[in-house]
Formats: C-alpha cells, structure tokens, sequence
C-alpha cells in the first residue's frame, strides 16, 4: 500500500514536468509509429526494419553537423542554428528515406512480386533489421565505417571491404536466383534469402568484431545548439528543445494528414489500405503508392531520429532505434494498427504512460511499461483504442 | 447504332493454378452498344472482367482495345485507356464518404474536372448521403455508388459485374431503369448478369457463357426467345 501512496505522491508531485517529458517523447514514438501503421495499412507487414530506418538518422546526424560547421563544444546561436538545423533535419530525413526505400526495393518487392507467404516477409524484416545493425557495427569503437572520419584502424578497411564484398555477392545472388523465376532452388532461397544472409554477415562481424560488440562506444553527436529555457509553464520550464520537438511534430503531422487526404497520392494511399483490389481498377498504381508509402515512413523516422538525438543527446549507435522503434510500435498497436490517428494518439498516450510511471519505478525499469501496455492492449483490446481501420 | 470495335477477346484462356476457368473466350463489344454477358455461378463472367481490367493475366489469348493489345497492361494502365468497371460485389472504401468514393473514381484521369453533379443527377440518394461513410450505406445504395464511381472516370467501356445480385426486386428495377439511362447517354457497356431476363430485356447483344465457354452468342431479343436459353436461364420448362 505504501508503494501506491508515495508513487501517487510523487507522480502529483512531478506532474506538469512528466506530462511535459511525456508528450515529447510521445511525439517521437507518435512520428516513428507512423511508418510502422502506414506500411501495416497498405501491405498488412510488420516493417520490423523500421528502427533501423530511425537509427540511420542518428548516424546521418553524426556527420551531417559538423558538415554544417558544428562541431563538440561550440554550438551554433541565433539564425545560424535554426538554418543548421533545418539543413539537418533534411539530411537525415533523406537518409532514413532512402534506407526505407532500399528495405522496400530489397527485402519486400521480390517476395511481394512472387506471392510469398507471410512468414517470408517477417523472417525477411527481421534479416534486413540485423543486417542494416550489423552495418553500422562497423563504425562502432575505433573502425569507422567511412573514411571521412579516419581510419584508426588498420583493420578497419578491409573488414569494411570484406562485409560489404560479401554482401553485394550474397544479395546479388539472391536477386539472381529470384529473377529465375520458378526454379526450386530459388523458393528456398528466397524464404532463407534475407535471414540468411544477414545471419553469415551477422555472424561474420561478429566474430571478426566481438571486443567491439561487448564495449562498443556510441559515437556522440555534436550538440547543434546549446540549451535554453523558453518559457515557464504551469510552474514547468520548458526548454527550446523540447518546444522544437512539438513544433516539428505539429508540422509534420498537418503536412502528413493535408497529403493524405487531399492529395492524389494521399488518395490512393487510403485507397489501397481499405481495398487494393478496388483501388487499382480505380487506376491507383499500387507499386508506386508502396512505395510512396514506405518513403512517407522513412521520411517521419528521419525526423524522429534527429528530434530524439536532440533532446536526449542521445549517441548515433547500431543499437539506438531498438527502444524507441519497439515502442513506436507498441504505440501503433495500442491506437490500433493500420490507423493513421491511432498511432499518433498511441504514441503520446505511451509517452504519458511512460512518464508517469518514471517517478514509481524509476528510469531504469522503464521499458516495462511499454510492454505491459502492449500486453493490456492484446489481452482487452487486441484492435487497438481506434481500430484496425486502415486508410480511415 | 453500333459502330468500331471497341473490345475484342481472342480465344482467350484464364486459369487459377492448372485450373482453365475461362476456355477459350472470343467475343466483341462495338462502341455504343450494351452488351450482356450471362450465365451461372461459376461460368467464368468474373474471371472473363478481371483479365480485361488486368486484375488478372490471360494465360493464352488477345485483349485488345481500340485495336490496341491490352492483355500485358497493368490494371492501373488499362483504366486510363478508358476502361472502367463496378467490380463483384461493389467493392466501396467503406471508410472514406460517399464523395470520396466518387472522387476515386476520377483516379485515372488526372487533373481533369471532376463532373459529379452528373451522377448525383443520376442517383440523388447519394447526394443526400454524400458525407456518409461509404462502408454505412444499404445494399442497393452501394450499388449505386459503385455504378457512380465506375461513371465519374468517364469511360469509353463500362463494366458492371452482377449489379443486381442482392437487391430486393424494386432496387432492381431502378438499376436497371439507370442502366438504360446510362446507355442511351452514348456509354458503351458490358453487363455481366445472372439474372438473364432482365439483362436481354435491355441489351442489345448478348453472350452464354458455361463452364468457361460461351455457348451462345446472338441479338439479345432472338436470346430472349431460344428454346436453350430460356430452359437454362429463364427458369421455364
Ligand atoms: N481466385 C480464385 N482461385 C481459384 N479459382 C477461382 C478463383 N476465382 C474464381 N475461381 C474459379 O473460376 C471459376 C469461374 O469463377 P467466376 O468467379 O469467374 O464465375 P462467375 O461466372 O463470375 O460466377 P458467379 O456468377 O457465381 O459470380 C469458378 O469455378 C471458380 O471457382
Ligand atoms: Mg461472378
């Protein structure tokens, strides 16, 4: 009984300021889940690469800064920062965009073109989400995947070499083998394909890596500009940083919810959720809406990877989509998957949840909260608050 | 009345799997005309729209258009030549309105405006319903819709697939009373029916198909009246 008197005691206590951290990181899992819900509405797939696609904008961050001039310990001020940021925040939105649609290219289109079953697609996801991991290992601790930074290294290179060599052989195969057509052999290849490839590379750099994998040193992004507090509301400050976070949201969520519902593409977009059969003999091309809709995805990860990097200061690291994408999608189960408004609502309803439950059991044990919600919504709600109303 | 070819199938050969649901379909649809396509469950109609619309791949045969191959187009394609189709089953987005459905149905044709009043003119039900989710409207108002949908892309060919299948005898009526307004408007049409009577009553030429092969093509009115036809599908003795 104690315990539930002092945790309400204290979460009274901390309100306004949890509320505040709640609804900034809810806004990031609300922009990651988006990807995870609108690529659920057109292709009913789990895009379980999807927080790799976020942790690409970490890494995009990493380099993208001081290409603008920024560099550890002098942050940029005034004009200069906003336009810094915004050069930024496209780059690591084009970057996260661009993995998204390499994911589509290549760990969904051939086993979409050749009618796979489910399990395909889910052992392909998970294949892609290691191998994209495993990538950025390389730059982890003293091997720095590009030589822009410095090779500390010597082995650095030629492991890069190797992995990649391999890689380009083993992926270059594969696509091969799927272009044959009906072939036997091929079928197998394509259920191992992805999995098993990034499995041998997986293996491979692991071995190859492994005092890395066991200390890896995140590689801390420069910070853009310095801390300030803005304004004080309700008795809460609340900083620039976490302000950019709502503003940006807000705008990316009116741009997004504008392009879905008045735009030709947005159209058919909502059109192949609800009925893709219905929706090409109304001329939607449904190639293109995938991947308009994988893009759009990678596009709000890109950004959510960036505003999270922002305001946790958080490192550019292999593993750093892993919290946050598994909670962005919890996020778009719990508002219901496939539905657009249901990972926004999810999304900062887990950030709450999140943030109240921090003064009871601390931060440490945070990442359970995520999961029990997850396991409420599955037990008494399994279609999530809103529905599985994809397209609605 | 009829003019040019508009659609001709060429020994055309569907199949599901090693399945030969379609058997060698030939048949044309010159512009102007409304042609029906009858036969019963099971006979290969749906099969036979689908490939045409590209929804599925002929396994052997011609499709062509305005003496253009169609039967290598992506579905998408083929709907910007013209071709429109209210699908088995009416095939509504049930979560976007009344008024989006009719949007959608202008896909194809790009920026061109957008001639909705028309069809409300057509059907004012849906414009008193244009703000209700599509998913909520009755049997018979969906069909209408679909009906409305498959006109707003201003097509050289429509296609309706079965659209008085669940409708109470009065809703029938009123389909097909449309269907004919729809023709004599200058649309070229392809109907695909089981119910026999009602489609030879209004068409001008009509195709038998059973079991994935057309046994009988000729005027509708010499269809009303073949001995065959009215024992198979007119339900006389
Ligand atoms: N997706 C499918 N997979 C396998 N077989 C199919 C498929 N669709 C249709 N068939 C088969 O093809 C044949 C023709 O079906 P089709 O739907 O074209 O008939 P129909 O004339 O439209 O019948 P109905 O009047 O009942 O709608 C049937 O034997 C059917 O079982
Ligand atoms: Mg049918």
């Amino acid at each position: 009984m104690d315990f539930v008197t002092n945790c309400a005691a204290d979460v009274a206590d901390q309100f306004w300021a949890q509320t505040r951290n709640g609804l900034t990181l809810g806004s990031i899992y609300a922009m990651i889940a988006l990807g995870y819900t609108m690529v659920y509405g057109v292709l009913q797939l789990i895009n379980f690469a999807h927080s790799e696609v976020f942790m690409v904008s970490t890494v995009a961050a990493l380099y993208a800064i001081p290409f603008f001039g920024v560099t550890e310990g002098d942050p940029a001020t005034g004009l200069s920062a906003v336009l810094i940021f915004i050069a930024v925040l496209v780059c690591c939105m084009l970057a996260s965009g661009l993995v998204a649609l390499l994911l589509e290219r290549l760990a969904y289109r051939p086993l979409r073109k050749r009618g796979a079953p489910r399990l395909s697609f889910l052992i392909s996801a998970i294949g892609a989400s290691l191998f994209i991991q495993y990538l950025f290992v390389l730059m982890d601790g003293e091997h720095y995947l590009f030589p822009i930074r410095g090779i500390a290294d010597p082995l650095g290179m030629p492991l890069m070499i190797i992995g990649l060599a391999l890689a380009v052989v083993a992926g270059g195969l594969l696509l091969a083998g799927v272009r044959r057509g009906e072939a036997g052999w091929v079928d197998a290849g394509t259920l191992t394909g992805f999995g098993g490839l990034a499995a041998l590379i997986a293996g491979l750099v692991f071995v190859v890596k492994l005092p890395d994998i066991l200390g890896p040193t995140p590689q801390s992004v420069p910070e853009l500009f310095a801390t300030s507090t803005v304004f004080t509301l309700l008795g809460t400050p609340i900083s620039n940083k976490r302000l950019l976070v709502v503003v940006v949201t807000v705008i990316m969520l009116v741009i997004l919810d504008n392009f879905v519902r008045k735009t030709r593409m947005g159209r058919g977009i909502r059109a192949v959720a609800q009925d893709p059969q219905a929706a090409s003999l109304m001329g939607v091309n449904i190639n293109r809406v995938i991947v308009v809709t994988f893009l759009v995805g990678g596009l709000m990860a890109g950004a959510a990877g960036l505003l999270y990097q922002t305001v946790l200061s958080a490192p550019a690291f292999w593993f750093i989509g892993f919290r946050p994408g598994i909670k962005a999608f919890v996020a778009a189960v719990l508002g219901g998957i496939g539905n657009i408004r249901g990972a926004i609502l999810g999304g900062l309803l887990l950030g709450l949840v999140e943030a109240y439950a921090v003064p009871c059991i601390g931060t440490q044990w945070i990442d359970v909260t995520a999961f029990v919600v997850l396991v409420i919504v599955l037990l008494f709600r399994p279609t999530g608050i809103l529905g599985e109303q994809a397209g609605g | 009345m009829s003019g040019d070819v508009l659609l001709e199938l060429k020994d055309v050969v569907v199949r599901y799997g090693g399945i030969e649901a379609v058997r060698g379909v030939s048949f044309v649809v010159r512009s102007g005309e409304l042609v029906t396509l009858i036969g019963g469950n099971g006979a290969g109609k749906t099969t036979t729209l689908s490939t045409v619309s590209g929804i599925k791949r002929p396994y052997a045969g011609e499709i062509s258009f305005l003496g253009e191959r169609i039967d290598n187009l992506p579905a998408h394609e083929i709907v910007e030549l013209g071709i429109s189709q209210s699908p088995e089953g009416r095939r509504i987005f049930p979560r976007m309105s009344v008024r989006e459905n009719l949007v959608m149905g202008t896909f194809a044709r790009g920026k061109k405006k957008t001639d909705i009043d028309r069809v409300f003119e057509l059907f004012p039900v849906l414009k008193e319903r244009h703000k209700q989710a599509g998913g909520t409207l009755s049997g018979g108002e969906q069909q209408m819709l679909a009906m409305g949908r498959a006109l707003m892309a201003d097509p050289k060919l429509l296609m309706l697939d079965e659209p008085s299948m669940g409708l109470a005898p009065k809703f029938v009526a009123r389909i097909f009373e449309l269907l004919e307004e729809v023709h004599a408007q200058g649309i070229t049409i392809l109907l695909v029916e089981q119910n026999a009577h009602l489609a030879l009553q209004i068409a001008d030429r009509g195709y038998v198909l059973e079991s994935g092969e057309i046994v009988l093509a000729d005027d509708a009115k010499k269809l009303l009246g073949n001995e065959a036809v009215r024992k198979a599908y007119l339900g006389e003795d």
